[in-house]
């Protein structure tokens, strides 16, 4: 590589590329592009260092926007070029821009086999629970009996929840953020850039157009303190307006909690990113907020692990083969063990 | 006791027993030993589908058939001289293929009333004991008794005892032809290394087939067949599918290029994954995925990050593949695909050859979907020509699928290997910086040779974007205009054309430049039509042979060529594929010979229809 010559400190604005944005007026996609726009210079990697591989879908057309390498591919396989890349450029940080249909339909095999091989790579799954560049159809995430194009009569698909879906991959990262939430979203990006291994970030992402309002209840000021969940690290699972009810473990089961006389903080259920059963929980806390009884959806870093990255893994095993046979040498490949001479 | 020795010129043998009797290890044991004696030989393996199909049945058998020759060699044979049937199921599924007055070397154990149910035969019905083999000479030996009698001392079980019956066998033969056995004992002595009992059993049972030759007094003739005359120089032996991986771990060398394969297991293309993956000190990556599209798009992945990415597959995983070869078409990026082919269409005939997919290799994709097309003829031809498809895809960035089939991919001949130093260098370099006046990279922008240039991620200021929508010509932008598509469209067909620019012209491989009959093959048809049109010019017959390598685009000169002849003859293992092509191309009335039997055209079939023609 060409030495990297000193440059002046990078700006939100160095990222923006001189292609016109094209989604919706009003498409959540705006918010997560300027969101990563503004912490990209912030992680001290040159632009020419950076690459975001994207599939198919409205969200796919994000690596236009962006002043660094980038490849727009095809439906579902970002995450399969991205592993290739990666196991053979190690040193560049790769991101990952993928939604609900890219990621989990069409390209769903993909997605768990990079989460289980721990590519050093950052995943953005947008969910909007829609199909949008085909013009509203029904994703692997809508809900149950939803009306779309293709589900005149409501939809008959029981829907993915996609943390449950890395867990079960052995994701070693994984979280949720939503577009609304700038600041979160922020740190959440920042977290996904953090983590040594594959990222799953899934961020709720308001379609405008075919599926407005979807995340409404989580996102919108009246209702986002009772149905959502921040988790931080250490804390207890506090939420709502007045910061009174809290998410208690009894026996596997997390059950609502009034904070009061009889109940304190310390009896909470104690947010630990690491704890590899209770994430098996908290990811599993995914009920449809139209039910009585339901449990808040929880934002932020649900489970954090450290895993050797498969790139790290491949460039050791080269190094060992080498240490032991000595470097490869063709005359002795191609001359083989057994040999006779023609005069 | 004196033995008569004869002098032979040509001889084929076919090992034949259950699949699990180790008829190709016996096999290519003995092509092995050949092949250091410096005779000339090629190999025809022929095994099931299923890894251990019912023991003892027809479908079951396992085939390995050797030619060896003082004569050069160039297809493994149309029939036998010698059969070794290790059971009845054997000597029924080849007895066709043996000459008349041919030998069988029967082990009558597999001849049992067991074994004769399950290949069918009638009730009472043994054909080593009536007259049904009358045409040929049988020479029946209790191959499992013998060897159970030579491991006697050993305290194996019986069950283990019986594995070893091949090496019986191979011992014979190596008697029968006058062989030492010194090549099999040391690989036997490098596979069971540690495992004394059965290195010491499996030699015993070898030794122990030769002295049966030795001492029987009914075996009067050793054979003996002289070295070839070949080219000075020195010799191994490769496989095709061997080769091809050699052939590209050389071009990484000559290139510069890490190498990077991108794989999904499939017969027959799944020996070029394991043989990559042994050379890790080559700094090859080879990644197994999830599946044959995760293959080739980590491939995409590689090639965008300036390794050389290859995807292996075979002709149900190319069909897979085929959206992303179009990216790769549309990304203007280097990428081989090898596909070795099989029987189809769908999972067809797993382990048998065909060379069924070359429409698909030339037209297999969505869209005005264009590259260049190269295919192998010989099994150590497979080096030269990915050596070849490597170089014209970095340097004229485009995907090159390569063709070899099942026939070349594990057959087997003696190959003149080069020395690193004598292969050519593959020149290619990536963009390093912005031009003299240039603000951005206008990463579709092409030289003399239509040919983008190559900017990898990780080089300052030259940070672009690339993907499957169309492009602007020259920036690269997404575009939907309609004059700029059909640019691109005939743009990126006049790239690859051009490549016909920077090959060599097309070559006739025997006979004169004009006459009655040019026979114009392709792939794994070389040594069949070699031979036969060699034969009929021996006999003053107006008939050529020219063999392509270059599919897609063709040399410049073959229309020339084609004119020259009163007739055409395209000989193909499919319903006629590259006649299609070259009638399209060319206007030429060209004639097919087509068989799709799962195997090889032969050169007698191939003569008589020759002598039809002329």
């Amino acid at each position: 590589m060409t030495q990297q010559p000193t440059l002046p400190a990078l700006t939100p604005k160095d990222f923006q590329t001189d292609q016109e944005v094209r989604w919706c007026p009003g498409c959540g996609d705006y918010s997560i592009l300027a969101q990563v726009q503004k912490i990209m210079p912030g992680l001290g990697i040159p632009r020419e260092n950076i690459v975001i591989i994207s599939g198919i879908g409205c969200s796919s057309r994000f690596p236009y926007y962006m002043e660094t390498y980038g490849m727009h591919s095809i439906h579902g396989r970002a995450t399969a070029i991205a592993s290739g890349l990666k196991a053979t450029r190690p040193e560049l940080s790769v991101w990952i821009v993928t939604g609900d249909g890219d990621g989990l339909s069409i390209g769903g095999n993909h997605t768990i086999h990079l989460l289980r091989r721990n590519f050093d790579v950052n995943m953005m799954l947008f969910n909007n629970q829609i199909y949008g560049l085909t013009k509203g159809q029904y994703s692997p995430t809508s809900e149950e009996n939803k009306v779309t194009k293709s589900t005149p009569f409501g939809s008959i698909d029981h829907p993915f929840n996609p943390l449950a879906l890395a867990m079960g991959a052995d994701a070693t990262f994984i979280a949720r953020s939503m577009d609304r939430d700038p600041k979160h979203l922020q740190e959440s990006l920042l977290r996904s850039y953090k983590h040594r291994g594959a990222s799953f970030l899934e961020i709720y992402q308001n379609c405008n157009i075919f599926n407005d309002g979807a995340f409404e209840i989580f996102t919108e000021k009246g209702s986002k303190p009772e149905e959502t969940l921040f988790l931080e690290q250490g804390k207890p699972l506090i939420f709502g307006a007045a910061k009174d009810k809290g998410i208690k473990l009894d026996g596997f089961h997390p059950v609502v909690v009034q904070l009061g006389d009889s109940v304190s903080a310390d009896d909470l259920w104690i947010h630990d990113e690491n704890d590899f059963y209770k994430a098996q929980i908290l990811v599993r806390i995914f009920d449809d907020p139209r039910k009585d009884q339901h449990l808040p959806r929880p934002f932020g870093v649900f489970y954090e692990t450290d895993r050797p990255c498969y790139e790290d893994v491949m460039s050791a095993q080269i190094q060992e083969v080498i240490s032991k046979k000595g470097k490869g040498d063709l005359d002795k490949l191609l001359r083989g063990n057994e040999v006779w001479t023609i005069q | 006791m004196t033995r008569k020795e004869e002098l032979l010129q040509d001889v084929v043998i076919k090992f034949a027993g259950d699949s699990g009797d180790g008829m190709q290890l016996t096999g290519s044991q003995f092509m092995n030993n050949t092949a250091l004696l410096g005779i000339d030989l090629a190999t025809f393996p022929d095994f099931p589908a299923e890894i251990r199909a019912p023991q003892g049945t027809l479908p079951g058998v396992s085939g390995f058939q050797l030619r060896f020759s003082s004569d050069k060699v160039y297809t493994p044979g149309d029939e036998c001289d010698v059969l070794v049937a290790m059971n009845a199921a054997a000597l029924k599924t080849n007895l066709r293929s043996l000459k008349r007055g041919g030998r069988i070397i029967a082990n009558t154990d597999g001849f049992d009333a067991k074994n004769l149910r399950l290949a069918n035969y009638p009730d009472g019905v043994n054909p080593l004991d009536n007259d049904s083999l009358s045409g040929f000479e049988v020479i029946k030996i209790d191959v499992t008794k013998l060897t159970r009698e030579a491991l006697k001392e050993f305290t194996m079980g019986t069950k283990e005892k019986d594995r070893a019956k091949n090496m019986f066998i191979l011992g014979f033969l190596y008697w029968m032809y006058n062989r030492d056995m010194i090549n099999t004992i040391s690989f036997l002595k490098e596979k069971f290394g540690k495992k004394d009992d059965i290195l010491n059993s499996n030699i015993k049972a070898l030794q122990a087939g030769y002295n049966f030759g030795d001492t029987t007094e009914t075996f009067t003739t050793r054979y003996k067949v002289d070295k070839a005359k070949m080219e000075p120089g020195m010799y191994r032996s490769i496989m095709g599918n061997q080769a091809l991986a050699y052939g590209l771990i050389a071009a990484s060398e000559k290139s510069g290029l890490p190498l990077f394969l991108g794989s999904y297991p499939i017969t027959p293309a799944s020996d070029i994954l394991h043989e990559l993956s042994r050379y890790k000190n080559f700094g090859i990556r080879t990644f197994q995925a999830e599946d044959e599209i995760a293959g080739i798009t980590a491939a995409i992945g590689a090639s965008y990050g300036g390794s050389l990415a290859v995807t292996t597959t075979s002709g149900p995983g190319l069909a897979l593949k085929a959206e992303a070869v179009g990216l790769a078409v549309m990304l203007e990026i280097p990428l081989i695909i090898c596909n070795i082919q099989r029987g189809g269409p769908s999972t067809g005939l797993p382990t048998k050859t065909e060379q069924s997919d070359l429409l698909q290799a030339y037209y297999g994709r969505n869209g005005e979907c264009p590259m260049p097309v190269i295919s192998a003829s010989t099994p150590s031809d497979c080096f030269d020509a990915v050596f070849e498809a490597v170089r014209i895809s970095v340097q004229h960035m485009t995907p090159v699928l390569f063709l070899s089939d099942g026939y070349i991919a594990n057959g087997a001949e003696p190959w003149r290997f080069p020395k690193s130093a004598d292969l050519a260098e593959i020149n290619v370099s990536f963009k390093k910086a912005l031009d003299e006046g240039e603000t951005k990279l206008r990463p579709y922008l092409r030289d003399e040779k239509l040919v983008r240039s190559w900017a990898i991620p990780g080089t300052p200021r030259l940070e672009h974007r690339i993907g499957g929508l169309e492009k602007e010509d020259i920036t690269g932008n997404v575009s939907y205009d309609s004059e700029n598509h059909e640019h691109m469209v005939k743009t990126r067909e006049a790239k690859v054309e051009k490549i016909a620019d920077y090959i060599p012209e097309q070559k006739l491989d025997s006979g004169p430049d004009s006459g009655d009959i040019l026979v114009l093959g392709w792939g794994s048809t070389y040594g069949a039509i070699r031979s036969a049109v060699t034969e009929l010019q021996d006999q003053g017959l107006s008939v050529s042979h020219a063999h392509l390598r270059y599919i897609r685009p063709f040399p410049k000169n073959l229309g020339n060529i084609l004119r020259n002849f009163k007739q055409v003859l395209v000989p193909e293992i499919n319903n006629g594929q590259l006649i299609k092509i070259i009638r399209d191309k060319y206007l030429v009335d060209a004639k097919g010979y087509n068989k799709i039997k799962g195997v090889p055209i032969t050169k007698t079939e191939l003569v008589s229809f020759l002598r039809n023609m002329l």
